[in-house]
């Protein structure tokens, strides 16, 4: 059963996801929404990840070796200006669609393996996942125009 | 006679629940003059709070010479707040602009019009010629214009510039009320009437001290106290002030936290069973969400992070959940605090949870801050679009577009409108190059303003302000534009209970001084801004063309102005819009259908927005909105090394930054000078007594001031925010304290959360601080000589006139 390596996938993509929030936040303080907003969701992240853990050793234990290529990199570091707030909100993003899509591929899991415990903490959780995308998303709305169009 | 200074309340004249509310009509001339010896009288209403108090201005030989309230206003039935009383002095002081200045080798000299105006249209032109060159404009406006000054910088910026980078200061007092609103009914637009005072059969006031920031309002509510079967009251605020002591119930929450006192007592009224069930099946959308979510604050757990007993928490539950007629109000203690548009968006679930909306005595007051903000909002001079248009809806930029005959592509609405805390942002990084001001003073107004004063006064930020006096923000400038005000320019505006005042031009400015819609409109004809034919974009010469142009913009829309005109408010005095409508949301229908709504949502911690689709997917057709959210600290905490937390605020004396109250003479020597007041507890452990000279900083800079011993809660520190530097140098505006963090959703800062700590610089002379004894700074120690106003401040007060 392979359930253990998404759900390490998925916990691993949560801890890198409160840890790109925390610095994202430090390098763009003069951005006080930004930076505040990102401390709150790097606590979320970190919520996620601790409800994940009992579950990811539950099924350690049933688990093969872990296959290749299973994580990728997705945040190199923060950068600086208007047009490096745009990509580092963009990086954010992306970091965020997967753990989306994980919480989708583990919580299918959950149901093939009837685990409620597990199902309960999918629901719980993708929501919140979905909200620091849309919020990702309204932020990056509304400051492309004047960081790739207005400023010089 | 009656020294307002000193009552700043006057009178009782005490009535009933469902009585009308009597006639006492306030008036203060100027030395001796008698009311018979006053030339003419022309009709107005306050600008000097956000209350909409009706007025006659007095002038003699040119000149005003005081003012009167309106017996037959629906608003005031002729009483008048003290600021409004003596507030008209500033009209006359010798030190109002009167030319346009221009930045010439550093300093500020005088210019012709021409001159400036042409200087302002050199720099539009330059910096409109590139792609993105709408990008450069920011426009940064008031709470204090008219509505036809709002109206006409609206169309110019979104029409004539195409930009979206225009707000005005009622972000800092009004944008929660508006968020909250357009969250929960769908649009803007104030449910209620000032006349359910007169009806209620509870009040509570969430972080609103009416008494000092509408007078007249808190007189309504006083007279019913005095009455027969007056309404319970209750009042959440730290501090104790006039509210808090006339309360039935004080619930003075640690700062910060109100968003977790009203999740607890909405627990308690839904467990309780004081629910309407009926009204809430029929008439809301999210009730299951809202009862999971406040599940989670029982009164002990809202003890502990607000501060206050857990017992003081079920009776607040049991005065609101038993009142049969509930009249709620809320302003900056909320709007102004921490989560500012969820705890706003809670009170409102407080009311539709009951049924308590709609009915003569059942309403809710979400109040402004300022006398015309309501107008910054509907005709979009702030973060919203005319007529209370959804930016996010094609068709009504597509109605937009059609009434002004531009391409829809023009209007910005890829996005929300900028707001103002990110409109001085872009300044801060440079691609808003040119930054128009008017009628405001963020110098001494926004939050860290050690921040501010650097970014207006970078060389590459051109600044245009527009103002009636030299100000903090007037010396930052390249341009000054010398204003007319009240009372010397013809317009309206409108209140915090929808009712359109007009306010007369009784006297002419003085010296070269323009309205500031002649210098809008001047600035417009100096642009040449065309519509899609090839036609002047704006072709208004006066107000009362803006205002008819007006109506048509705002048809259809929940702010119609249609059977408004300048005949009928000079025949009747204030009228609300829409004609002839007391309340909204009788029949409990809101104004949520998507095609109509102001907004498609957004995520209450994070402002995440939503799509057309997924509000669609909620089917609200008509119901109200519950929205639910859990409690999250402030963006600053205390420390060990803050260990207090701030909270700005208002004296009944003084107005905004004084550049009008300060010069009213009356006014100003009854809070002449800033102060920090202190919880005697913890002004014992500093060793601070009253009156010492104290330091209080914060991670963003210091101020030095009096310390006034009075009975805030423990921990917090009030500074009020009215003291800027034009008439003293010290370093004393509560802003350098604050800190640079907002609402996600309303965007408002936040000015009640700030960490400090306090220090004794030096024993004082024994003499107190120069706070007032009047209000929520009355001293602790009650051999403090009593604030008073003096023979000067005589006015007359006459009960049951008609």
């Amino acid at each position: 059963m392979h359930l253990a390596h998404y759900l390490g996938l998925l916990h691993r993509a949560q801890v890198n996801l409160a840890g790109a929030f925390r610095e994202v936040a430090e390098a763009h303080g003069a951005e006080p929404d930004v930076a505040h907003l990102c401390r709150q969701q790097a606590r979320i992240c970190d919520r996620h990840a601790e409800r994940l853990e009992p579950f990811a050793r539950r099924y350690a234990e049933e688990a093969p070796d872990e296959p290749d290529r299973l994580h990728s990199e997705l945040f190199t570091g923060t950068r600086s200006g208007g047009l490096g707030l745009l990509r580092d909100l963009q990086d954010l993003y992306l970091m965020a669609a997967e753990c989306d899509i994980c919480w989708t591929i583990v919580g299918q899991a959950a149901r093939g393996v009837r685990d409620q415990d597990l199902l309960r903490v999918v629901q719980a959780c993708e929501g919140e996942t979905a909200i620091q995308m849309k919020w990702l998303r309204t932020r990056m709305k509304a400051a492309a125009p004047q960081a790739l169009v207005v400023a010089g | 006679m009656v020294d307002r200074i000193a009552d700043p309340w006057g009178a009782r004249t005490p009535y009933g629940q469902g009585e009308t509310w009597p006639v006492r009509v306030d008036t203060f001339l100027d030395g001796d003059l008698t009311e018979q010896q006053v030339d003419a009288w022309y009709q107005s209403a306050s600008i000097l709070h956000s209350n909409g108090d009706a007025m006659d201005i007095a002038v003699k030989d040119g000149r005003i010479v005081g003012v009167r309230g309106r017996a037959t206003d629906r608003i005031n039935h002729g009483r008048l707040d003290p600021k409004d009383l003596y507030g008209w002095q500033a009209n006359n002081s010798g030190d109002r602009l009167t030319r346009p200045l221009v930045r010439e080798g550093g300093r500020l000299v005088e210019a012709g019009w021409d001159d400036a105006m042409d200087r302002i249209v050199d720099r539009s032109r330059e910096l409109l010629a590139g792609p993105g060159g709408w990008g450069h404009f920011g426009f940064y406006t008031s709470g204090q214009l008219f509505l036809e000054e709002y109206y006409a910088l609206a169309v110019i910026g979104k029409a004539g510039i195409g930009t979206p980078h225009m707000d005005g200061n009622t972000r800092l007092c009004t944008a929660t009320a508006a968020a909250a609103m357009k969250a929960s009914f769908g649009t803007d637009g104030q449910p209620g009437s000032y006349t359910d005072v007169d009806h209620c059969d509870a009040i509570a006031l969430w972080g609103h001290n009416v008494a000092e920031t509408q007078t007249v309002l808190w007189m309504r509510m006083l007279d019913r106290r005095r009455g027969p079967n007056p309404p319970a009251m209750l009042a959440v605020d730290p501090r104790v002030t006039p509210v808090t002591r006339e309360a039935d119930l004080h619930l003075p929450v640690r700062g910060g936290t109100n968003l977790a006192l009203l999740n607890g007592l909405l627990r308690e009224i839904i467990r309780r069973g004081w629910c309407d069930d009926e009204y809430v099946a029929r008439h809301t959308v999210g009730f299951d969400e809202l009862c999971r979510v406040v599940d989670g604050y029982p009164p002990d757990r809202v003890a502990d992070i607000c501060g206050v007993p857990a017992a003081d928490v079920e009776r607040a539950a049991e005065l609101l959940g038993t009142s049969r007629l509930l009249l709620s109000t809320v302003l900056q203690g909320f709007y102004q605090s921490n989560q500012a548009t969820a705890a706003a968006c809670a009170v409102n679930n407080l009311h539709l949870v009951r049924g308590m909306l709609g009915r003569p005595g059942a309403g809710i007051y979400q109040m402004n801050g300022q006398p015309t903000a309501q107008n910054t909002r509907e005709t979009g001079a702030d973060g919203d679009l005319p007529g209370l248009r959804n930016w996010d809806n094609e068709q009504h930029i597509g109605q937009l577009a059609e009434l002004w005959n531009v391409e829809p592509d023009t209007i910005p609405h890829w996005a929300p409108p900028t707001h103002a805390m990110q409109i001085f942002r872009y300044a801060e990084q440079g691609s808003i190059k040119l930054l128009w001001i008017s009628a405001t003073n963020p110098a001494v107004s926004l939050p860290e303003l050690a921040r501010i004063r650097r970014i207006l006064a970078r060389p590459e930020l051109f600044v245009v302000v527009q103002d009636v006096f030299r100000t903090e923000t007037t010396e930052l400038a390249d341009v000054v534009l010398p204003a007319a005000t009240w009372g010397e320019k013809l317009g309206t505006f409108t209140s915090v209970d929808r009712t359109v005042h007009l306010s007369e031009k009784a006297v002419e400015p003085p010296g070269e001084a323009r309205a500031d819609l002649d210098i809008f409109l001047d600035y417009a004809r100096r642009m040449d801004f065309r519509d899609r034919d090839g036609k002047p974009l704006i072709d208004w010469t006066g107000p009362e063309q803006v205002f008819e142009a007006w109506k048509r913009c705002s048809a259809g829309r929940p702010c119609d102005y249609a059977g408004i005109s300048y005949d009928r408010l000079r025949e009747r005095g204030g009228i609300q819009w829409p004609y002839g409508t007391e309340r909204l949301y009788s029949d409990g229908a809101f104004n949520t259908d998507p095609d109509y709504c102001e907004t498609f949502g957004q995520d209450l911690a994070t402002g995440a927005e939503f799509s057309e689709a997924e509000y669609r997917a909620k089917e609200p057709a008509g119901r109200a909105f519950l929205h639910a959210a859990d409690y999250q600290p402030s963006p600053e905490v205390t420390s060990d090394e803050y260990p207090l937390l701030l909270t700005t605020g208002r004296t009944v004396y003084q107005f905004h930054t004084r550049t009008k109250t300060g010069r009213a003479p009356q006014l100003n020597a009854a809070a002449p000078d800033v102060w920090v007041e202190l919880n005697a507890e913890d002004a014992a452990r500093l060793g601070i007594a009253e009156g010492d000279h104290v330091g209080v900083a914060s991670p963003r800079g210091g101020i030095q001031a009096r310390a006034r011993i009075g009975r805030i809660r423990p921990g917090a520190v009030f500074v009020p925010f009215h003291y800027g530097y034009f008439d003293v140098r010290e370093a004393r505006a509560a802003n350098e304290l604050t800190i640079t963090a907002w609402d996600p959703v309303s965007k408002q800062p936040i000015f009640k959360a700030a960490a400090v700590r306090v220090a004794k610089l030096a024993a004082g002379d024994g003499s107190p601080a120069p706070a007032p004894t009047v209000g929520g700074s009355a001293p602790v120690d009650g051999t403090v000589r009593a604030t008073a106003g003096g023979p000067t401040a005589e006015a007359t007060s006459r009960v049951g006139e008609d």
